[in-house]
């Protein structure tokens, strides 16, 4: 690990201009940061201590039927939060399906938006990486490559965004509060991750020194807590990556879908809003017609980036089945087991 | 910035100066405290052998700072049992030979502990597998894991039951 400076700021302008400097990073539980600096992934010079920032640990379950996340909740309170399970159980799944309960312990919903991907050649340093060292080239393009995206990638970047969280944050209008040097600013969720182009370096839409404040559900995405799901499919049980993973959202009304939520994770570079699949749900049947056809529209642009053109049709049958299951409905234990195929109706 | 902390270890408070912020809560432990029951697996957080408890919670040592970590209170595999006394989940570890080298046997315990604290698991062995994905066992002894945690819940209920009694 390399040389920094620890600086522990009690307020957000404080923090804000001790991280706005070339080289600074924000520290929350580190649980990715620490992780990647001992892989001399990451060599920030200076670390910014945000942990104990005032105000920043509160769940606030909203009059209108929304929940503001102060950046510094940790996954598992967060996840068991009766209330917030009840409101969005989806993201309470999504929340359980990632990482271990040590992690989820320690690890903060801010950070979990900043999480850098796990494309194995970013993370070992003796490989080419355009994200890691730009212009370097990507070893990712003519390696192993089966679990790399098939959604929004370019020449220059196949790696895939590692959240389950942001996947029905994405479905469900997040908003990230942000406070920077010229004052505060939402930013959609949706609109927060960038794809990679031609600056696959560039992962997110913060600017030098900015932090996450909280993340905001709006109200009227409860709506959609009756017929709610997240469904991951990954090579062990638990405690993996997602190879696929679906967020799904419906609302009902005289047996036909009103309004449908759908997110996909493990495909993109970013969690992937799967709108014209969405569009395609309104007005039809709840039936598994229905959702081949939204599952096509949702992978209309796939296309494989190297030994993964399986990962197209899982995507497809991942959809389908978690949309079979939110039209089923949200179980009555929330917390569910977490989102594994293997616990359905457990 | 002065890097000093002062940690509550197993009940005992320490004033410790760090030489450098670099250090996680694992190093400190180990090689500062001589606490080394606390094990270093693979130390990036995948393994689970250097679980504690941190205000109460199950976590990854080798991930933490000790620095950002100033006032905490921890709990360390050498702070379980009560005297010679064991702790119902380390007895129900040798009970069910829920290990066989041992090597991860420190965090499996700790995460175990926690689990049960956390209350999400209850009798379902599922959930218990579940619960205890972040600790590998490359012995395999997962079977005697899990049967080691059930018992530990059956014991702590009933326990507490009798108290309500």
């Amino acid at each position: 690990m390399n040389r920094f400076d620890y600086i522990r700021p009690t307020t957000i302008p404080e923090a804000v201009a001790a991280a706005s400097a070339p080289g600074a990073a924000y520290l929350a539980a580190g649980t990715n940061l620490v992780d990647l600096m001992k892989g001399g992934i990451a060599r920030p010079s200076r670390l910014v201590d945000v942990g104990r920032l005032p105000g920043l640990s509160a769940i606030e379950h909203l009059p209108d039927g929304g929940v503001r996340i102060g950046a510094l909740v940790r996954n598992a309170d967060l996840a068991y939060d009766p209330g917030f399970a009840r409101r969005f159980p989806a993201v309470a799944e999504a929340l359980l399906s990632g990482a271990s309960a040590q992690l989820r312990n320690a690890a903060t919903v801010g950070g979990n938006l900043l999480q850098r991907t796990r494309c194995a050649y970013f993370h070992d340093v003796a490989s080419a990486c355009n994200k890691r060292e730009p212009g370097a080239g990507c070893d990712a393009r003519g390696g192993e490559n089966r679990l790399h995206a098939v959604l929004g990638w370019s020449e220059g970047c196949i790696a895939t965004h590692p959240s389950d969280f942001c996947v029905p944050l994405a479905a469900f209008n997040a908003i990230v509060e942000v406070a920077g040097a010229t004052g505060h600013r939402d930013i959609p969720l949706e609109e927060f991750h960038l794809l990679p182009g031609e600056t696959p370096e560039r992962e997110t839409l913060l600017a030098p020194g900015e932090l996450i404040l909280a993340l905001r559900l709006p109200g009227t995405e409860a709506a959609f807590a009756a017929h709610a799901r997240y469904l991951k499919v990954r090579e062990r049980t638990s405690y993996a990556f997602a190879v696929v993973s679906a967020a799904a959202g419906l609302r009902l009304d005289g047996g036909r879908i009103a309004e449908a939520r759908l997110a996909l994770g493990g495909v993109a570079l970013k969690p992937w809003r799967a709108r014209a699949a969405e569009a395609a749900l309104v007005g039809a049947t709840p039936d598994e017609a229905a959702f081949r056809l939204a599952a096509e529209a949702a992978l209309e642009a796939a296309r494989p980036s190297g030994d993964n053109a399986f990962k197209i049709e899982l995507a497809r049958r991942i959809l389908v089945r978690a949309l079979t299951l939110a039209a089923a409905g949200t179980p009555a234990r929330m917390p569910a087991l977490p989102a594994s195929p293997f616990a359905i109706g457990a | 910035m002065n890097l000093s902390i002062t940690l509550t270890v197993n009940g005992r408070e320490r004033m410790l100066a760090l030489p450098d912020p670099r250090v996680t809560l694992l190093d400190l432990l180990r090689d500062r405290l001589d606490l080394t029951g606390t094990k270093k697996g693979c130390d990036r957080g995948h393994c689970g052998a250097c679980t504690i408890l941190v205000d109460g919670r199950r976590t990854n040592s080798c991930l933490a700072l000790a620095i950002s970590h100033d006032g905490a209170d921890i709990l360390t595999i050498e702070g379980v049992a009560h005297g010679d006394t064991l702790d119902p989940v380390q007895a129900a570890f040798i009970a069910h030979d829920g290990f066989q080298c041992g090597y991860c046997t420190p965090g499996q315990i700790m995460s175990a502990i926690g689990l049960i604290r956390e209350g999400q698991a209850g009798t379902d062995p599922e959930r218990v597998r579940e619960g205890m994905s972040g600790n590998l066992c490359r012995c395999g002894a997962y079977a005697g894991i899990t049967e080691a945690v059930l018992e530990a819940q059956r014991a702590l209920d009933a326990a507490e039951q009798e108290q309500a009694a």
